[in-house]
């Protein structure tokens, strides 16, 4: 059966049919190949067919005791056949009968006080089969299996074996070592190949004429029962360069899979009016323009409409970093991606899905990316250095000792090989990679989530600091600022008529109103109006919170909501954003290591300047629009400097991207993870100031790493080229570099 | 030098065995979640014995 097949066949088997299935198991025998088979086996074994599978996201999970109590509590629920927590991933996925909804497994989990959330499965199959990592972990076993036999035969000869015992090892050496080197060196060979044909001399070029120059020539001297075989090193560079690869990925796989896991946060879901008026949930990509929508409060708006039903006001801070919600009533235009605060709406799609201002902005952000002059990495600029070097040396020691013994091609065959096996690029292949994930490392469990490999030796660079304002280093959560001024009177009908909307001010009034011991007056006819505000009757007052226009207020600089009782003056609430924690450490840290801060932000001027005041930050600008503040990064880095950007909105991203390295909170908008570099994954700021610590001190590490290695290639280089490298030379040489660099990485504190 | 004969062929069959093992492991997706497993250890929920599913 051809592989296109039973890639067919997996995916009607999720469908669900029981045919199918049969077909499956015939093609995943038939076809040991197709390595796409098994996985759609499992898919549907856990799958449609036979119940739901539900994977939930568990953040706060850590330890023995969570995995247990979880696993215990999911099991008691009803229809859950079983569950298992991965805590390496932080997540539970849970085989259920049909029909089990996700929702009642998570209140059961938030009973026992753990956090859950409910994760697309669709989006993160792509890792839940880890296929190439287990492919390179097969490669790494079976050369590690093949250095430690072939090792074991070496230092028999090595000690002294002679003629035919001599031979009859280095023939079962070859025995092992030709097909691991066959079967282990793929990932070199395959990627050098890519690179030559690209017309570059990348760094698997060396690596794998090496790893075949030294087994073609060992293969000849056996045949030839010479006394020298470089089996063991051509596989223990193998191995080495396995480790290091692997590493490579694993770091890069589980950032993926967090970022994977971020997005699948958001299940893109949209309630379309049906024509009879009927309601229905499709997914966002489904819909249309002119279709009719329906938005209720608390809900972010999934395409571009105009409002055709309802009053409301919108939160757009996201979009534009104004902390002010704005009136949203019929004929308003809205935006993809603004958030609904009081009153339901029905929209008429304008624009969805890839037309959506959503998509639009994306599109400028992957522009700006593609702009962005790529980053060359430390390892990258070594490699570019290191392969011609390493192939002029070893064809110059084969010309030399060609024309020094006369025409010797063996003997000049077996010193270029013996040079090539010495320089092996371990500083380069191994220790890059085990720097980079043990600060991936570290960083991940402070809280911070590395996308892109370079982004810690540019974090190290970092100089300048810009930070937006809302979401970012306010949390955008309200508190009422001067309810000292009112009285205990007007406090407690504040808190009553507050007490009735779920408006995110009225939210923040009525609970600070609580905190300080105030019982809401009880009041008649309690009624919200969407868009305005709340309207209450105390005896024969009407009683009115809300709007500044609806009060007859004047509307002030600051975030405020007004209170009017009956004729009296109206009085304003203020509000300020409340700081995210960590926040003021950060900018202290910045601070103290020299770096220069800004505050940008599209929000009005007197908010920002009060925050700049109150965190010391002396650079700032108010009212940027979204390329304005790409133009102040671009501006910053034309002056020579290093711009960190710390952001959260979609008016951050196109900055975001811009700037040398960046970093978003988890609570930003999926365009905004999409451009930065790192993902702040918990609620404190105070871990930025730290990556960058650990970023400089990752960089020195990968510096003193090449250093290491380059003191190894300047004693053992001369020795190989003057024709004095013993198979045991190269091993020691190879296995002490490539341990010293290991360790070296390990120290990153 | 005759034991090479024995000690040759044993030595490669039991690091087979090894490596066999490996790929069992592997396959039935065991280094999945290393930390989880490093922790399931300390539970003596199935001390007893193992669950029934």
């Amino acid at each position: 059966m051809s592989l296109s097949s039973a890639i067919e066949t997996g995916t009607q088997t999720v469908n669900g049919s029981q045919a199918a299935q049969m077909d499956e198991h015939v093609s995943a025998s038939a076809c040991p190949a197709c390595l796409a088979a098994p996985s759609a086996e499992d898919l549907a074994k856990s799958g449609d067919i036979k119940g739901a599978r539900i994977m939930l996201s568990l953040p706060t999970a850590h330890c023995a005791v969570c995995i247990s109590d979880v696993e215990r509590e999911l099991h008691k629920q009803p229809g859950v056949r079983s569950a298992r927590v991965n805590l390496t991933l932080k997540r539970v996925s849970v085989d259920a009968e049909p029909g089990v909804e996700p929702t009642p497994l998570i209140e059961a989990l938030d009973r026992i006080g753990y956090e859950a959330h409910e994760l697309d499965a669709g989006m993160l199959s792509a890792t839940e089969t880890d296929k190439r990592g287990r492919d390179l972990l097969m490669r790494i076993g079976v050369s590690g299996f093949a250095m430690m036999n072939i090792m074991l035969l070496s230092i028999a000869v090595w000690s002294g074996a002679e003629s035919a015992t001599r031979d009859l090892f280095h023939w079962i050496s070859a025995a092992i070592a030709i097909p691991t080197v066959i079967f282990a060196g793929q990932p070199f060979f395959s990627s050098a190949w890519a690179s030559l044909r690209g017309g570059r001399l990348g760094m698997d070029v060396p690596i794998s004429l090496a790893i075949i120059l030294a087994s073609a020539i060992s293969l000849y001297e056996t045949s030839q029962s010479g006394h020298h075989a470089y089996f063991d090193a051509a596989v223990m560079l193998t191995f080495f360069l396995l480790v290091g690869r692997y590493l490579d990925y694993r770091t890069r796989a589980v950032a993926r899979s967090a970022a994977e896991e971020l997005a699948a946060l958001e299940v893109p879901r949209a309630t379309r009016l049906r024509e009879d008026g009927s309601e229905e949930t499709v997914p966002v990509g489904d819909l249309k323009p002119g279709e009719i929508i329906r938005v209720r409060p608390g809900g972010r708006i999934p395409a571009d409409g105009a409002v055709i039903e309802g009053n409301s006001e919108t939160d757009r801070s996201l979009l534009t970093g104004e902390s002010l919600p704005v009136f949203a009533g019929p004929g308003s235009i809205l935006s993809a991606g603004e958030v609904n605060l009081t009153g339901p709406l029905l929209l008429r799609v304008t624009a969805a899905g890839k037309d959506s201002s959503l998509h639009r902005m994306a599109d400028l952000v992957a522009a700006a990316e593609s702009a962005k002059t790529r980053y060359t990495s430390l390892a990258e600029r070594a490699a570019r250095a290191y392969s011609p070097i390493v192939h002029l040396l070893s064809f110059t020691a084969f010309g030399t000792w060609l024309w020094l013994t006369g025409g010797d091609v063996r003997h000049a065959i077996n010193i270029s090989a013996a040079v090539l096996i010495i320089t092996c690029p371990c500083a380069l292949g191994l220790a890059v990679p085990a720097v980079v994930t043990a600060a991936s490392g570290r960083l991940f469990r402070k809280g911070l989530l590395i996308k892109d490999g370079t982004a810690l030796e540019r974090l190290a660079e970092v100089d300048t600091v810009v930070f937006d304002k809302t979401g970012t280093l306010t949390m955008g959560a309200p508190t009422p600022e001067n309810l000292d001024d009112l009285s205990q009177e007007e406090l407690a009908v504040a808190a009553a008529l507050a007490g009735a909307s779920s408006h995110p001010l009225a939210r923040a009034l009525f609970e600070a109103a609580g905190a300080m011991g105030v019982a809401p007056t009880p009041l008649d006819d309690l009624r919200e109006v969407p868009g305005y505000g709340i309207e209450g009757r105390l005896g024969d007052q009407v009683l009115r919170l809300g709007r500044a226009d609806w009060i007859g207020a004047e509307a002030g600089n600051a975030t405020a909501t007004h209170l009017r009782i009956g004729d009296a003056a109206p009085r304003s609430i203020r509000f300020v954003d409340s700081l995210r924690p960590g926040a003021e450490e950060a900018i202290t840290a910045f601070k103290a290591t020299g770096a220069e801060v800004w505050l940008v932000s599209g929000d009005v001027e007197g908010a920002v300047s009060d925050l700049a005041a109150r965190l010391g930050i002396s650079h700032w600008r108010a009212g940027a629009l979204p390329h304005e503040k790409a133009e102040l990064v671009g501006e910053l880095t034309g002056q020579g400097r290093h711009v960190l950007m710390v952001g959260d909105g979609l008016n951050d991203t196109a900055a975001l991207a811009r700037a040398h390295v960046s970093v978003s909170p988890a609570s930003a908008l999926d365009a905004a993870r999409t451009a930065s570099d790192i993902v702040l994954l918990g609620q404190d700021l105070a871990p930025v100031s730290d990556a960058t610590r650990i970023a400089t001190q990752a960089r020195r590490r990968i510096k003193q790493n090449f250093a290491i290695s380059i003191l190894y290639n300047i004693v053992a280089v001369p020795i190989a080229l003057i024709g004095l490298a013993t198979p045991l030379a190269a091993a020691l040489a190879m296995s002490a570099s490539s341990i010293t660099v290991s360790l070296n990485s390990l120290r990153l504190k | 030098m005759e034991t090479l004969t024995f000690l040759i062929p044993i030595s490669l069959f039991l690091g087979g065995v090894g490596l066999v093992a490996f790929f069992w492991a592997l396959r039935s997706r065991q280094f999945e979640d290393p930390k989880g497993d490093a922790e399931r250890i300390l539970s003596d929920e199935f001390d007893d014995h193992p669950r029934q599913d």
